[in-house]
């Protein structure tokens, strides 16, 4: 490296006089500061990582490291010959998909909605309310939903019998068909409120001139609901979109564990469910570990698929 | 100046016209509303009125939103239960040194890649961010949570979720954009070193973001019971609130607690059902959050507003 002077400040240092030493000398408490963090972050996030070579291996837990024996690709094959790994692979995009084309417009459309309250009190009200869900834990919801689908004393039964649409109570919980809508309209119960603040600050960021000149045209409520608010939010909804697709297999597995019962079992067993109970549950530590290797690289590429895709549509990147 | 008289303007403008349309619409918007908070709060309203009903008048069905036959023994016989108020503990054990461990290593480390004049600050950053994206996943870590020593250990509700590098780029955003870089320049021309600067300047000026963080971060540690599920359930002396009200959702604990008390006690098993018991369960696992909640609503709009200048 060439000795080119550094502008600091008003000072001139060469750079050939600003040794490592004195860098660390000079930083060091700003070296101590992290430095218990950044091996924090290496033990509990990257060792993990490299864990990822018991995929790789017949790993034995009660044996060293170095006496582990290679297999290759040994457990991928046997779980891409595992019809259960399929189903679960089903379960996870099919709920997924229904909870993204289900769960993903309602936000907005609570966001427009919100929007066009005047009653500024009552729109907090609605807003604080609509946010408390997101806050209790998925365990709580879990107990809530089991008690409103109950077919003895749940209301969606009894308002259900009321207005005669069946004639007998339906044990919801108890069947696999329903499952799916169940996870994704609990979701939505949950999350709704919560998801919708995204949009609303979007909205507040489009310019009111717009809708004033779309007054003097004499568009009315709708025409500015479709001219201004939906093409001034629309950068978020595709972000947030192309975001989503981008988690499409990270879909995690609390709902679906607490969700599920006898009957549902098979509808409920998602990818994280199946590791852990085919491989965590089981003891075949490498056989769960490639499987869960499998969906990571599976998420990482459609992370960066859509990231790609959102830099080309709308110039901001999600990673 | 401007925005605001022109968005009165446009109050003004938008309000005289009331035509037909206008009027259905609200009328509509309105009755979408107040059904979200009728959906939103029923359940909630509906299971406090079970836990504060007669277990067995309860089971005739048809309770609403208010108890039909007052009384406190679902929760004096859930309390009475041995685990609960040493789950109780456990759980305010856990939020409290959680909470705080994490808060201070969010904020140093946030601290120190806010610094533009740190020589490890794009590395730090890199290794942070790549943790976003990638994890070792379910077996890996609980190999590594064996290996450590941390299975059936309080430490494995600290350590591992330490620190969030969301909360991490969230917070040096805050700092980035309200922390002026001649604050810590000038304070080290009088000789304050760069931990001083980090306690005495830093910290005071980050409150706001460190409140919202802070509880976020409370709100989690007091929701999971996936951590207990997983690496503590060998050792009942560190069960949690929200594990022992999934270990009655999920399994036949319920009917397993009634059966402890006809082994014990066969009188006070006759006082409650297994599903009273877990309707008062899912209220005291729930109350801290509401109770706290309107502290993390006022909070939290800011909260937003710092994430959105991360753009």
């Amino acid at each position: 490296m060439k000795a080119t002077p550094l502008v600091d400040d008003k000072v001139l240092v060469p750079v050939a006089k600003r040794s490592w030493k004195k860098i660390i000398k000079k930083q060091r408490y700003l070296l101590l500061m992290v430095i218990t963090f950044v091996i924090w972050i290496l033990i509990f996030r990257y060792v993990p990582l490299w864990g990822w070579i018991m995929a790789f291996q017949n790993y034995k837990p009660w044996l060293p490291i170095t006496q582990q024996e290679w297999v290759g690709l040994r457990f991928f094959k046997e779980i891409f010959q595992d019809p259960h790994f399929y189903r679960a692979m089903k379960n996870t995009l099919g709920m997924s998909f229904l909870g993204l084309v289900v769960g993903f417009p309602l936000p907005i459309i609570l966001a427009l909605l919100l929007n066009e309250l005047r009653a500024l009190r009552f729109k907090r009200t609605v807003q604080t309310i609509s946010y408390l869900p997101y806050f209790v834990s998925w365990v709580v919801v879990a107990s809530i939903v089991f008690r409103m689908l109950s077919p003895t004393e749940g209301i969606v039964n009894q308002i259900l019998l009321s207005l005669k649409l069946i004639d007998r109570p339906i044990a919801f919980m108890g069947e696999p068909k329903y499952f799916w809508w169940i996870v994704v309209l609990a979701t939505v119960w949950k999350d709704l409120g919560w998801n919708s603040i995204i949009f609303l600050a979007a909205i507040s960021g489009i310019d009111p001139q717009l809708y004033e000149a779309a007054t003097i045209d004499g568009a009315g409520r709708f025409r500015k609901m479709w001219h201004v608010t939906l093409p001034g939010i629309s950068p978020t909804i595709i972000v947030l979109l192309v975001m989503s697709i981008g988690h499409l297999i990270n879909i995690g597995f609390e709902r679906q564990f607490l969700l599920r019962t006898g009957p549902t079992r098979d509808v409920a067993e998602v990818i994280d469910l199946y590791i852990l109970t085919y491989g965590l549950g089981a003891g075949r530590f490498s056989f769960g570990t490639a499987a869960g290797v499998f969906k990571s690289v599976v998420s990482l590429a459609l992370l960066t698929f859509a990231n790609w895709v959102s830099k080309k549509t709308t110039g901001y990147r999600v990673i | 100046m401007e925005t605001t008289f022109a968005s009165r303007m446009r109050r003004r403008t938008q309000r005289k016209p009331l035509n037909k349309g206008d009027i259905i619409f609200n009328v509509f918007n309105y009755s979408v509303m107040i059904l979200l908070v009728v959906v939103t709060l029923y359940p909630f309203l509906h299971v406090l009125a079970v836990s504060l009903n007669d277990p067995y008048d309860a089971m005739r069905g048809g309770i609403t939103v208010y108890p039909r036959k007052f009384t406190l023994v679902n929760y004096i016989e859930t309390l009475n239960y041995s685990q609960i108020p040493w789950a109780t503990l456990i759980t305010l054990l856990r939020t409290f040194f959680g909470t705080l461990t994490s808060l201070v290593s969010t904020a140093m480390v946030a601290y120190v890649i806010s610094r533009r004049d740190f020589f490890a600050r794009k590395f730090v950053t890199i290794l942070f961010i790549i943790t976003m994206y990638v994890g070792g996943g379910l077996i890996p870590d609980y190999m590594l949570m064996r290996h450590l020593g941390l299975l059936n250990n309080f430490l494995v509700y600290i350590l591992p979720p330490l620190i969030n590098p969301f909360n991490v780029i969230v917070m040096r955003s805050y700092m980035d954009s309200n922390i002026p870089d001649e604050l810590p320049e000038s304070a080290m021309v009088d000789g304050a070193s760069d931990f001083l600067i980090f306690r005495k300047i830093v910290m005071p000026l980050c409150k706001p973001v460190l409140a919202v963080i802070g509880l976020f971060i409370a709100v989690g540690q007091w929701n999971s019971w996936f951590d207990t599920y997983i690496y503590c359930s060998g050792n009942p002396n560190l069960t949690t609130l929200q594990f022992e009200l999934q270990k009655i959702l999920t399994s036949a604990a319920a009917s397993s607690t009634i059966d402890y008390y006809s082994t014990h006690d066969p009188h006070r098993a006759m006082k409650v059902t297994p599903e009273s018991l877990r309707m008062a369960m899912t209220i005291i696992v729930t109350l801290p959050i509401i109770l706290v909640y309107p502290f993390i609503q006022r909070y939290f709009v800011h909260g937003l507003t710092i994430g959105a200048i991360k753009g």
